[in-house]
């Protein structure tokens, strides 16, 4: 196995039309290898001005998401097997889709994380700190509705994968939606009614197309697919009575 | 949110709302429709016939119009979005082109309806 040889295409510069294009390296090719193993290979070996980002390494902070053989993934929990099959495959590894390029497979988040703030991603509440703990019982239907979304870690795969961002870059897109959705259902949140404003509209929910990469790239599991049906029914139920 | 914006975005959520019960309808229809069809054709089929079962038949004609109407409820908003999503369309045009998408549909799915309806059309 030592011996064997990868053949990677990485994506260097910015946007197609600033000069960015994808360039071959060969790496060795390792027992349990992963994807950030590669690109650290050609950052640390062959190329010192390979810019990518990462932190944990371990599936926890999601930071190194990029888009690899056409998928957005986490790098560091990718192993190479998984994306190559045979001999002769090339692993091919670009910047995560939907989002700018700062350079190589660094991306600029901002304006995915300014969505979850459009999409009021921020819990208010009405108590103070001198109030006694909120007791929420876990089993009740809007509390396993919220945990159902609460572990998102704002990765940007499902952003990268969803075609209506494409197609409508101001589409709030599914991890602010999925977002939006946990706070719904959280009843010690006291700004339902502005979040349902947030989320309604071309750029909310009602644009979602319930194709599903989301749900079906989340690393984490989650189905942000549901969250937005939720909220689509939410809003438009709350639309129709006039309480929007 | 504004308050054009927000307008906006209710109205938005009130089409989904209206192209969700559209299609609830259209299935509904669909399905009768092409049972209709099948039971009609059983011992072949003629223009004289058919005409013989519609003309006057005041349940054929209000079935076939309640067929019209959900049509042209729900494929206009479902046109809106394909136009902006993938043709690139302005919220402006896509709307225009909805509208008389709209338009279209009521004039010659109505007028079909009528034409088999009336007694001596």
């Amino acid at each position: 196995m030592q011996d064997k040889t990868l053949d990677v295409r990485i994506w260097r510069g910015q946007g197609p039309d600033d000069g960015g294009r994808f360039v071959d390296y060969t790496v060795p090719r390792l027992d349990s290898q992963t994807v950030l193993d590669v690109v650290t290979h050609v950052q640390r070996v062959l190329d010192p001005t390979l810019s990518y980002r990462f932190a944990c390494r371990v599936g926890m902070c999601g930071s190194c998401a990029m888009s690899v053989n056409g998928q957005a993934r986490w790098t560091c929990r990718t192993h190479v097997a998984k994306v190559v099959g045979g001999d002769g495959d090339v692993l091919e590894i670009a910047p995560l889709a939907n989002l700018p390029v700062v350079k190589d497979l660094a991306t600029d988040m901002t304006g995915f994380f300014d969505k979850w703030a459009r999409a009021r991603g921020q819990f208010q509440g009405a108590q103070t700190r001198q109030d006694d703990f909120a007791r929420v019982s876990p089993a009740t239907p809007e509390r396993q509705a919220a945990d159902a979304g609460i572990e998102c870690i704002g990765c940007g795969v499902c952003y990268g994968s969803c075609d209506v961002v494409q197609w409508r870059p101001d589409f709030l897109g599914p991890a602010a939606l999925n977002r939006a959705w946990t706070l719904v259902n959280d009843v010690r949140d006291t700004a339902r009614t502005e979040r349902l404003r947030a989320v309604a509209g071309d750029a909310g929910c009602h644009s979602c197309h319930t194709q599903g990469s989301c749900t079906e790239r989340c690393p984490k599991g989650i189905a942000p697919t549901l969250a937005i049906a939720g909220l689509k029914r939410t809003v438009a139920r709350a639309a129709v009575k006039g309480e929007l | 949110m504004p308050g054009a914006a927000l307008r906006d975005a209710v109205a938005q959520a009130r089409r989904w709302y209206w192209q969700r019960i559209s299609a609830m309808v259209l299935a509904l229809c669909v399905v009768l429709h092409l049972a209709g069809m099948v039971w009609a054709v059983r011992g072949g089929l003629s223009a004289a016939e058919i005409l013989s079962r519609t003309q006057g038949n005041l349940l054929f004609a209000g079935f076939y119009t309640v067929f019209v109407l959900a049509c042209a409820v729900h494929v206009p908003i479902g046109l809106v979005s394909i136009a902006r999503e993938w043709w690139r369309w302005s919220p402006m045009a896509a709307a225009w082109f909805a509208r008389i998408v709209t338009a279209a549909l009521l004039l010659l799915g109505l007028r079909a309806v009528w034409g088999v309806y009336a007694p001596g059309a």
